[in-house]
C-alpha cells in the first residue's frame, strides 16, 4: 500500500513538472493580464500616466459609470449581439449544407473539399482586402458585375452605408447594409470550420437506419430532418458554442473591413478606440470586462438551456 | 431515440414502388429534385469559395490602370500581365519598394518560433493530461475555456501597458511569447486526442525495460504520433502567421519589425500604393499558408476534427 501512495505521488509531481512550462505562459500571459484588466478598469489610467500605472492605486468606479452612461456603449453592444448571432447561424447553416452537398463521393469531391477550406485557412488581413476592393463602388467586380448583369441602377457602398433601402416585394425596407455586410463576411470566412466538424460525424454516421427509413418508403428531408440532423445535434451545439465565444471576441475582420464606422462598431472595437485613440485604458479595460461578463452570462444561460434539453451529453 | 422518431414520421408523401430493392430503379422525382440542388449548391459553393482567391490573382498580375478601365474582368490575357507588382511589393523600402521580403522574414521567424515553443509545452503538457493521474487534470479542460473566453482585447490593455513599462514594444520574440500562449492549449487538445490513441502497453512495456518517462515520451510517443505533430506545428504556424491584433498593437510603431499582415493592413489604407501591388502583398501573404495547408491537409483536418466524430 504505502509503495503505491509513493508512485502515484511520483507520478504527479512529474505530471506537475511537464504540465508547468504550460502553466507558466498562460498564467503570464492570460492570468495576470486579467487580473490586471480588473483593477485597471477601477483606476484612472491614460497614457499619460502610463509610467505610473500599477496594480494598486486609487480604486473608483468611475470608468464603469463612464461606460454604462455613454449610450455609445448600449448601441454597441446590441451591434455585437446582432453580428455574433447573425455570424454563428450563418456560418453553421451554411457549413451544414455544404456537409450535406458534398456527403457522398463525386468526381473532384476531394478538389473542391480542399478549396472549400480556403476563406478559413487564408489570413483575414489578405481575405479582408480582397473583399473590400470586390465591393468596392468604383472598380470592385461585384459592383461592376451587379450594375452591368442584375439591373443594379447605382453601386452599392456595402461597407460604408449604414442603413439601406431597398424595394422588397413594392415594400421600401431599410436594412443594416453594412452590419450585414460584415456577418456576411463573417459566414463566409467560418462555414468552412462547421463543415469540418459537420463532415466528420457524417461520415462517422452509421448507414443502417437511414437504409431502414429508405425501405420504410421515407422521403428524403424526412430521413434528414428525422434520423440525420437528431444525430448531428452534438456537434452543432458544440459549433454552435464555439462560434458564439470566438465571434462575440472578433475584432480583427471588422475593424479591416469597415474600422467599426457605418453601424458596424462592436465593443471590441470600441476597447481599442478608448485604447488607442483616446488613450483612455480605464475605460477600455473596464469595456473590456462588461463584454466579458457579458458573454459569460450568455454562455452560462446556454448551458443551462442545452444541460436541461439533454443535447449536450 | 432515433428509431422512435423514426416512427413517429408521417408516411412518405410520394410512395416508392412497392420493392425494397430502390436502388436498382429509375430515380424518383424527389430524388431526381435533390439532386439538381444538390449540384447546384455544389457549383454555388465552389464558386464563392475559389472566385475570390482567382480575383487576388488575376488583380495582382495586372497593370492598375487596365483594372481602373475595365474592373469586372476575371481574366488576363497573356500581353497584359505584368509582374512589376511583386516587384514593387517585395523590393525594399529603401529601393523604393514596399519591403514585403524583410516583412515575410519578420512572420516567418515569429511563427517559427511559435511553433517550436508551442510544441515543446504542449507535448509535454498533452502527454501529461493524457498519461498521468494528478489532482487537477480535470481543471486542465478549464484552462482551454479561459483562454479563449476572453476578448483578446482585454488581455491586449495590460499587456500593452506591461511591454510598454518593459520597453518590449516592437519586440518580435515578446510578441511571439503571447502567440504562444494563444495557441497552447488548442495544441494540447489536438496532441491529447492523439496520444490517447498510443496503446498504453507499449509505454508500460518500455518503463518495465528500465526506460524513463521522458525516455518514453522520446521514443515511443513522439516517433508515433509525427502526423499529429506536423499537423499541429501546422495550425499553430497559421495561426501566428495570420495573427493581427497584437500584431498591430505591439508592432505598428516599429515598421522594421512589422509582420505581413500588419504591412498589408496598414499600406491598404494609404493612397499611394497602387490596389494591384496590394494585391501582389496579399498574394505573398496568403500563398505560403495555402502551399502548407495543401501540403498536410489530410492530417490537419482529422487532427482538429478527431473529437467530433465520437460526438
Amino acid at each position: 500500500m504505502p509503495r503505491t501512495d509513493t508512485l502515484t505521488r511520483q507520478e504527479a509531481r512529474l505530471a506537475y513538472r511537464l504540465i508547468s512550462p504550460t502553466l507558466l505562459i498562460v498564467v503570464v500571459v492570460v492570468v495576470l493580464p486579467v487580473v490586471w484588466t480588473i483593477s485597471l478598469a477601477f483606476q484612472d489610467v491614460r497614457l499619460i500616466n502610463l509610467r505610473d500605472a500599477g496594480f494598486f492605486g486609487e480604486y473608483d468606479v468611475d470608468n464603469f459609470a463612464t461606460v454604462f452612461g455613454s449610450s455609445g456603449f448600449w448601441s454597441s453592444l446590441w451591434t455585437t449581439v446582432v453580428y455574433t448571432v447573425g455570424a454563428t447561424l450563418g456560418s453553421i447553416v451554411i457549413g451544414l449544407i455544404a456537409a450535406l452537398a458534398l456527403r457522398k463521393p463525386f468526381r473532384g469531391r476531394g478538389v473542391l473539399r480542399a478549396a472549400m477550406l480556403l476563406p478559413y485557412v487564408a489570413p483575414v488581413v489578405a481575405a479582408t482586402f480582397v473583399w473590400t476592393v470586390a465591393l468596392n463602388p468604383q472598380f470592385g467586380i461585384v459592383n461592376d458585375w451587379g450594375t452591368r448583369f442584375l439591373g443594379w441602377d447605382e453601386p452599392v457602398p456595402f461597407l460604408s452605408q449604414r442603413d439601406y433601402a431597398v424595394g422588397l416585394f413594392g415594400v421600401d425596407v431599410t436594412v443594416p447594409l453594412a452590419l450585414l455586410t460584415v456577418i456576411a463576411f463573417e459566414a463566409w470566412r467560418y462555414f468552412p470550420f462547421a463543415f469540418l466538424f459537420i463532415i466528420a460525424r457524417l461520415q462517422a454516421l452509421p448507414g443502417e437506419l437511414d437504409e431502414a427509413a429508405v425501405v420504410d418508403g421515407t422521403s428524403i428531408w424526412q430521413r434528414f430532418r428525422y434520423i440525420t440532423l437528431p444525430q448531428l445535434m452534438p456537434v452543432i451545439a458544440l459549433l454552435t458554442i464555439l462560434r458564439f465565444i470566438f465571434t462575440f471576441n472578433k475584432f480583427d475582420d471588422i475593424y479591416l473591413l469597415t474600422g467599426g464606422g457605418a453601424g458596424t462598431e462592436v465593443v471590441s472595437i470600441r476597447v481599442y478606440e478608448f485604447l488607442t485613440a483616446r488613450t483612455d485604458i480605464g475605460a477600455a479595460a473596464a469595456q473590456s470586462l462588461v463584454l466579458a461578463g457579458v458573454l459569460t452570462v450568455f454562455i452560462a444561460i446556454y448551458m443551462r438551456t442545452a444541460a436541461a434539453r439533454g443535447e449536450t451529453s | 431515440m432515433s428509431v422512435d422518431t423514426v416512427a413517429a414520421a408521417p408516411p412518405a408523401e410520394s410512395p416508392r414502388p412497392p420493392s425494397g430493392r430502390g436502388r436498382s430503379y429509375p430515380r424518383s422525382r424527389e430524388e431526381r429534385a435533390w439532386g439538381t440542388l444538390r449540384v447546384l449548391t455544389i457549383v454555388v459553393l465552389a464558386f464563392v469559395t475559389i472566385v475570390p482567391f482567382v480575383y487576388m490573382l488575376v488583380l495582382s498580375v495586372r497593370p492598375i490602370a487596365e483594372v481602373l478601365l475595365e474592373p469586372g474582368r476575371l481574366w488576363v490575357s497573356p500581353s497584359e500581365i505584368t509582374t512589376d507588382t511583386y516587384r514593387e511589393v517585395l523590393t525594399p523600402v529603401d529601393d523604393g519598394g514596399q519591403g514585403f521580403l524583410g516583412y515575410m522574414g519578420n512572420s516567418a521567424l515569429i511563427a517559427t518560433v511559435t511553433v517550436i515553443v508551442t510544441l515543446i509545452a504542449s507535448v509535454l503538457g498533452a502527454y501529461a493530461v493524457s498519461r498521468l493521474d494528478f489532482r487537477g487534470r480535470g481543471a486542465s479542460g478549464y484552462l482551454f475555456l479561459m483562454v479563449y473566453l476572453f476578448p483578446p482585447i482585454l488581455l491586449a490593455i495590460p499587456l500593452f501597458v506591461l511591454f510598454s513599462q518593459l520597453s518590449l514594444r516592437g519586440n518580435l520574440l515578446a510578441l511571439a511569447v503571447v502567440y504562444v500562449a494563444q495557441t497552447v492549449p488548442v495544441a494540447i487538445y489536438m496532441l491529447r486526442n492523439y496520444f490517447a490513441t498510443i496503446p498504453v502497453s507499449l509505454e508500460e512495456a518500455a518503463l518495465i525495460d528500465g526506460c524513463t518517462r521522458f525516455g518514453v515520451i522520446r521514443r515511443i510517443s513522439l516517433p508515433l504520433s509525427m502526423p499529429s505533430l506536423i499537423a499541429t506545428g501546422l495550425y499553430v504556424f497559421m495561426i501566428a502567421w495570420n495573427e493581427f491584433l497584437f500584431a498591430l498593437l505591439f508592432l505598428v510603431e516599429r515598421r522594421d519589425n512589422w509582420t505581413v499582415s500588419l504591412a498589408l493592413s496598414r499600406l491598404s489604407g494609404s493612397i499611394e500604393v497602387p490596389t494591384t501591388v496590394l494585391m501582389a502583398g496579399s498574394v505573398v501573404l496568403t500563398v505560403p499558408i495555402i502551399a502548407l495547408f495543401f501540403l498536410a491537409e489530410r492530417m490537419l483536418v482529422e487532427g482538429l476534427t478527431s473529437g467530433a466524430e465520437k460526438g
